[in-house]
């Protein structure tokens, strides 16, 4: 008697090996760098103990103080803006008739995914310049504008998705019970709609605090963010504490991440 | 009940589609629905009785037509300024809000003083029998209640009329049959007009007040449940309201019709006399005769004024045994009799048996060939 059984590609040989490296890969680099956080000693390679002397000493460094300030400034005002675009693009885009040209629209709402982040760095480096010269503006603006700016499509995904997800014979009961359109918006749709959202507020939050490329082509002089300082340090003296302001900056990025899968996960 | 015209549809035609693909679901359609009725569109899917129904309702615009409620136009208003509700099929109720939210939301919108909304949503829950869950989520009800939920919000602000479409096709036989006779109740307890959709004839023709027949867009005919099944004025509404026996023939006169085989039948009298002439049907014209399966005896063969037949097969269905009879001189036609099942044993017919089959006078009814 043979079991009648389908094709399970962990019956293959070698998959849990293969599976294992993957893993490490993956996990092995940040694993390291958490560990190493936690070292006494100046080396980032030679352990001498555990010690939380890093955090203490990047906790005290002024310059990661107003760092991770703007940064969370940057990134709260860019997540703002840019699911703010992207639920009235969202809603633009799923509440109407099928119209020609749908397909150039998504890719153009989706258009910072596509186009190399050094090109939209290169390309917004001389735009900014112009306006800089002409308005001798230099604040924070210019980095909130371009963080919101590519952050959209991240916001605009998850929201989407609910959309389309949701039944729209709601929004005609809504209408059918003397609902107008801004009441129907405002207590049937946006309230079912609020997870979408507030999943694409947490990824564009993530995707802004995380960007290096573009803010270092945009950000005038002295506006640096977490990671830009971070990448002025490696280039001197690398010591841990880098280790240490990593280790803070993946610990939110997880912390929010997972709030994002438990906001997107069906519950019923 | 005041007798008024709650709800008249003039002259619809509703088209969806663009050049080529044009389809017209309403056909220049024309009804008026009293107020106060349970008034039933009933047909096949595709017929085009939920595109009339959301036309009232104001979700669809009519490609030409006017829709006119208790004498008011109200073709170009919006559904939420039309004093209608619906109860949708799939329910539509709102899953981030309790019973009593979901109740009170139109009242809400209308902008109601708070005491009145308070007190209308209680009346209404109390009215459906869901008071004691007001403050469960819907996800939490079954389909039956979740049905109860759904006619109670529809209910609330009390509209002129209201539109169910195939609310109960959702549900279980046995919820169905409950739910029917508590729709007929509310209807009954709160006088309001109520215009349901559905497809299931013996749903059509217990609840309603008066039945529309549609199919293909038109309305082919209103009537009484009695009228609709007594007396169809096409073979369609025949044949898709309960069962019917189609045989072929030949006007003799205004009362008569002869088979093919040369016997003579005496058809239904008066009115539908008057409606053949009006018809313009003439004696030698052939025509198509209906006649329901339990408006016809059998009898012992050659007994007087039958006509010869041979039991080709019988099929018990319970309560009835349904009987098949070839009968002679109608060119092979089959008909089915309904008889009622004997309290033990079969009804008593071999097959191959010889009868005699005849027709109940009046009947049998001649429906234009």
């Amino acid at each position: 008697m043979s079991k009648q059984r389908s094709f399970n590609v962990t019956d293959l040989p070698g998959f849990t090996t293969i599976a294992i490296l993957a893993f490490l890969a993956l996990y092995a680099p940040i694993l390291t760098l958490v560990v190493y956080s936690f070292n006494d000693a100046s080396s980032i390679t030679v352990w001498g103990g555990f010690s939380l002397r890093w955090y203490e000493i990047a906790w005290q460094n002024t310059a990661v103080k107003e760092a991770t300030l703007r940064s969370l400034i940057i990134a709260t005002s860019a997540s703002v803006i840019a699911t703010t675009v992207a639920t009235l693009a969202a809603l633009g885009t799923t509440r109407t008739a099928p119209f020609k040209g749908q397909t150039a629209i998504y890719a153009m709402i989706n258009q910072p995914l596509m186009v190399p982040e050094i090109v939209t760095a290169v390309a917004l480096l001389i735009f900014f310049g112009i306006i800089k010269k002409a308005t001798d503006y230099l604040g924070l603006g210019y980095l909130i504008a371009a963080h919101a700016a590519f952050c959209v499509p991240f916001a605009y995904l998850p929201i989407r998705a609910r959309l389309e997800g949701m039944d729209l014979s709601l929004e005609t009961a809504a209408a059918d019970l003397y609902a107008n359109r801004w009441m129907t918006l405002r207590r049937i749709t946006l309230p079912l709609l609020a997870p979408g959202i507030a999943a694409g507020a947490m990824l564009a939050f993530v995707i802004s605090l995380d960007d290096v490329v573009i803010t270092e082509f945009v950000k005038t002089g002295g506006q640096e963010t977490l990671p830009t300082y971070m990448l002025g340090q490696m280039r001197r003296a690398i010591s841990p504490e880098v280790n240490a302001i990593s280790t803070g900056l993946l610990a939110l990025t997880v912390l929010l991440l997972t709030a994002f899968f438990l906001l997107t996960r069906r519950r019923d | 009940m005041a007798e008024g015209t709650a709800v008249e549809a003039i002259d619809i035609v509703k088209q969806f589609g663009q050049g080529d693909h044009v389809v017209r679901a309403l056909d220049h359609v024309s009804v008026a629905i009293k107020t106060g009725e349970f008034f039933t569109l009933l047909g096949p899917s595709g017929c085009g009785k939920t595109t009339l129904l959301r036309l009232i309702a104001g979700f669809e615009a009519p490609s030409a037509g006017q829709i006119v409620l208790e004498g008011a136009d109200v073709t170009a208003l919006a559904p939420n300024q039309r004093p209608v509700n619906t109860v949708f099929q799939s329910y539509a109720l709102f899953p981030h809000l309790s019973v009593a939210q979901n109740v009170s939301f139109g009242l809400e919108m209308l902008g109601r003083p708070r005491a009145e909304i308070t007190a209308t949503t209680e009346r209404m829950l109390a009215l459906v029998r869901m008071e004691t869950l007001a403050n469960r989520k819907t996800s939490q009800l079954s389909g039956g209640q979740q049905q109860r939920v759904a006619l109670a919000r529809a209910l609330a602000p009390q509209p002129k009329v209201l539109l169910l479409d195939e609310p109960l096709s959702a549900l279980d036989l046995q919820l169905r049959k409950e739910m029917q006779g508590e729709l007929k109740r509310l209807q009954r307890e709160t006088g309001i007009t109520f215009i349901f959709v559905t497809h299931d004839q013996e749903e059509a023709l217990t609840m309603s007040d008066r039945i529309a027949v549609m199919r293909a867009g038109h309305i082919l005919q209103v009537g009484s449940p009695r009228e609709i099944y007594t007396e169809p004025t096409n073979r369609f509404v025949a044949s898709f309201i309960g069962e019917t026996n189609f045989l072929k023939g030949t006007m003799v006169d205004d009362t008569q019709v002869a088979l093919p085989g040369g016997e003579v039948l005496a058809v239904a009298v008066g009115a539908q006399a008057a409606g053949t002439q009006a018809a313009g049907m003439h004696a030698g014209q052939s025509v198509d005769l209906a006649i329901r399966p339990e408006q016809i005896r059998i009898l012992p063969a050659n007994s007087p004024d039958t006509i010869a037949g041979i039991v080709s097969g019988s099929v018990y269905f319970g309560t009835d045994t349904h009987c098949n009879i070839t009968l002679n001189g109608t060119e092979g036609a089959q008909i089915v009799v309904r008889l009622q099942s004997p309290v033990s044993g079969s009804a008593g017919l071999d097959v191959g048996a010889s009868v005699g089959v005849a027709f109940n006078p009046g009947a049998l009814r001649v429906i234009g060939a």
